[in-house]
């Protein structure tokens, strides 16, 4: 064991001890105190003038964001697109309102043909704040039950007949090629009557998978130009609307991207809760082992 | 110098033990304070240690969490072809604090090679592998080989689509030995291509051949280590300089001054390490690949395939070398290279502060090369990079081809006959 050579060095010792059994503790409380925080604050409206001054100037800056908005929208249909190839969904796995949309619409468009075989209905319900009877009214298929993993009810080798291919399980897909991959495939089909589907992708050349979202965003078109005798693309033109509008469309997918995000890692969130106390404490004990090892230095010349 | 313990040779053991007592009866049959005596508080290290000193002790903590998270995974990974990757997924996924264990482990993984090839650097640097130490710097030369043959099994274990590319690229390069080469690599695989039968032996050889191997060579390494002593950042030999109580005037014992100052190297890393762990485990597709989190697909290759980060440097000489077979051969060299380190420095003095300015020169190319050479292999390659993997090659082989010359006919300065060290202030 550590000789004690000094008060100071006692106290030093001590604090390190004291720090270990923090540690202990620390973690068998950690344990089972994981769940997500359900509570959402919203600021409470008190009435005076700063609060309607306030009030005002955000209604204003809310009228300019609209009037920027539609002005982007009249320049979009003119084409749009040349900057394909940067688009970022810009999601985050802690808005747990999103992975709900994002789970809502999984189940609507995407179910039918791909499965998340390594994710269970249950699990899923508890990280997105799912209520057991939403869970059943909502997301189960019937007869399925809240510990099943999510499947898809079509069968493989009529998908195979169908498309040519088996349509992948997502359970991976966001770690395996990104959420910018994934936000680009979705953005970015366009209409192609080469096509045994009718439609095309930028991020995806030749995809066999059908535009499934084009009720919700419309049909587009791609323009080409030549570039040493090889077509490049140009840009898109909206020729088509659809039920919602761009931004709706573009909100939709990232709802998407980000639960299939979630879905590739459901610990994630978790684990940068458990990140910020694990590097807290580690910065302290660092701390208490450089003046330990300060002090028992003095000694040496 | 105040020294808390009593040095290791007074008065002999039997005249300190307790003669009474559970504690007498234990210290009879078991010799605790002899090896504690030997090992930490009467083990005199040169007192001058800088940073570069800290990852020896780091390498043996990260060796002990690769066991600890090894067995945990253990207990839920199933090797096989139908198995591997799912239970994987389920360690990720419905395992308490799987995750956690998952990603300490692969972590751990690329921890262990950086704090390695830190401490080889180290060792290069300052001589360290000069008499009395070639059997310390072969050891620890034997304990980097298993490392590597460990890492790549271990690699393989997921059964990702990188996990089974990788393993036909590596297990590959043994057919290129001649007339055996391909039934080598049939016996190696224990199938025509890698399989099931490959995925098994390397789970066995992971979790049990390799780790006995391991950890036999690392107390071999510990044992050379506590005959010839520690060399130090002066290379100068501190036995050489007793004081009145037979102790190296330069030298303090390891317990308590290292063992409070590699607390602190300790505890650094750990901040570093957690930060990985916790906000970047995967670390952009370096410590984790996106590739590998796709099952293996024999029909479709990820593109391009490239080996971890700490494989990098060897396989961009394998690829700058058009000929397979020369390219293998090159490889192993490279390797052997170090092995012979002992025996290619003449320099009369040990450490590069004293060495002349092409030993200096040197050192400096194969630093910029070896990391070339690591850039390189994750890169594709293209015909420009193919001709910087072949200078980088060059200048890494060049630094041991000429060691033997430009140690021994360069200016060296004066070694000082005792280390420099600044006492705290």
């Amino acid at each position: 064991m550590l000789r004690v050579n000094s008060a100071k060095q006692a106290l030093l010792t001590s604090g390190f001890a004291a720090l270990l059994l923090m540690s202990a503790a620390g973690l068998a409380l950690g344990a089972d105190a994981s769940a997500p925080d359900a509570s959402s604050s919203a600021p409470a409206a008190a009435p005076g003038s700063v609060q309607a001054a306030m009030a005002l100037a955000s209604k204003v800056a809310q009228q300019q964001l609209e009037d920027k908005k539609k002005k982007d929208e009249e320049e979009r249909l003119k084409g749009f697109g040349a900057d394909w190839e940067s688009w970022e969904p810009a999601n985050s796995v802690a808005d747990v309102a999103s992975l709900q949309r994002g789970v809502r619409d999984f189940a609507g468009y995407c179910r039918g043909c791909h499965s998340l075989k390594y994710m269970r209905y249950s699990r899923m319900a508890d990280d997105l704040q799912i209520t057991p009877d939403q869970l059943q009214k909502f997301l189960l298929p019937a007869g399925a039950k809240p510990s099943d993993y999510v499947g898809t009810p079509m069968p493989s080798a009529d998908a195979l007949t169908w498309f040519g291919k088996v349509p992948p399980d997502l359970s991976l897909i966001a770690r395996a090629r990104g959420d910018g991959y994934l936000f680009r495939f979705l953005t970015t089909f366009f209409s192609d009557p080469t096509r045994p589907t009718g439609a095309n992708n930028l991020q995806l050349p030749s995809v066999a998978m059908p535009h499934v979202l084009s009720t919700l965003e419309g049909v587009k078109v791609a323009v080409f130009r030549t570039v040493n005798k090889e077509q490049v693309f140009d840009h898109f033109v909206q020729v088509a609307p659809g039920s919602l509008s761009h931004e709706e469309y573009l909100a939709t997918v990232r709802d998407l991207v980000n639960f299939l995000d979630y879905v590739g890692e459901p610990a994630q969130v978790q684990r940068r809760s458990l990140g910020v106390k694990v590097v807290l404490f580690l910065l302290a004990f660092t701390a208490l082992t450089y003046l330990l090892k300060r002090e028992y230095w003095k000694n040496v010349h | 110098m105040v020294v808390a313990v009593k040095p290791a040779d007074s008065g002999g053991p039997g005249n300190e033990h307790p003669s009474k007592g559970l504690k007498a009866w234990f210290y009879k049959r078991l010799p605790v304070k002899e090896f504690i005596e030997t090992q930490a508080t009467g083990y005199y290290a040169p007192k001058n240690f800088n940073i570069w000193y800290f990852f020896g002790f780091i390498a043996i903590v990260v060796l002990v969490l690769q066991l600890v998270t090894g067995i945990f995974l253990t207990m839920f990974y199933k090797p096989g072809e139908a198995t591997a990757f799912d239970s994987v997924e389920f360690i990720m996924r419905e395992v308490h604090y799987g995750w956690l264990i998952r990603y300490l482990h692969s972590t751990g993984a690329s921890a262990f090679f950086l704090v390695v090839y830190l401490h080889m650097y180290r060792a290069i640097m300052y001589g360290s592998y000069r008499a009395p130490r070639e059997l310390l710097w072969l050891f620890g030369m034997l304990v980097y080989l298993a490392l590597m043959a460990e890492a790549f099994m271990g690699y393989v274990l997921p059964w990702g689509n990188m996990s089974y590319w990788a393993a036909n690229v590596i297990v590959n390069i043994f057919g290129t030995v001649p007339v055996i080469g391909p039934t080598l690599v049939e016996w190696i695989r224990g199938d025509y291509g890698i399989a099931d039968s490959t995925l098994n032996r390397f789970f066995a050889l992971h979790v049990v051949a390799v780790p006995l191997a391991l950890l036999l060579l690392v107390v071999l390494h510990l044992v050379a280590l506590r005959r010839t002593g520690s060399n130090n950042p002066d290379g100068i030999e501190i036995k050489a300089n007793l004081g009145k109580d037979g102790h190296p005037v330069d030298g303090i014992p390891f317990h308590p001054y290292y063992s409070v100052k590699d607390s602190f190297g300790i505890s650094v890393f750990l901040v570093i390490f957690a930060t990985i762990v916790f906000f970047a485990p995967t670390l952009g597709g370096y410590f984790l690949e996106h590739a590998n989190f796709e099952p293996t697909d024999i029909f479709s290759t990820p593109n391009p395939i490239t080996p971890s980060w700490y494989f990098t440097p060897y396989y961009a000489i394998l690829r700058a070398i058009p000929d397979q077979r020369l390219g293998a051969l090159l490889m192993a060299l490279s390797l052997v290279c170090f092995l012979l380190l002992p025996w290619l420095d003449r320099s009369p003095v040990k450490s590069i502060r004293y060495k002349g300015p092409w030993s200096k020169a040197f050192l400096t190319l194969f630093t910029v090369s070896f990391l070339s050479l690591m850039y390189l292999g994750l890169q594709e390659p293209t015909p420009n990079m193919v001709i910087l993997g072949r200078l980088a090659t060059g200048g890494y082989f060049v630094f041991f081809i000429l060691m033997p010359f430009y140690t021994r006919f360069e200016r060296v300065k004066p070694v000082p006959d005792r280390v420099r060290f600044e006492a705290h202030a």
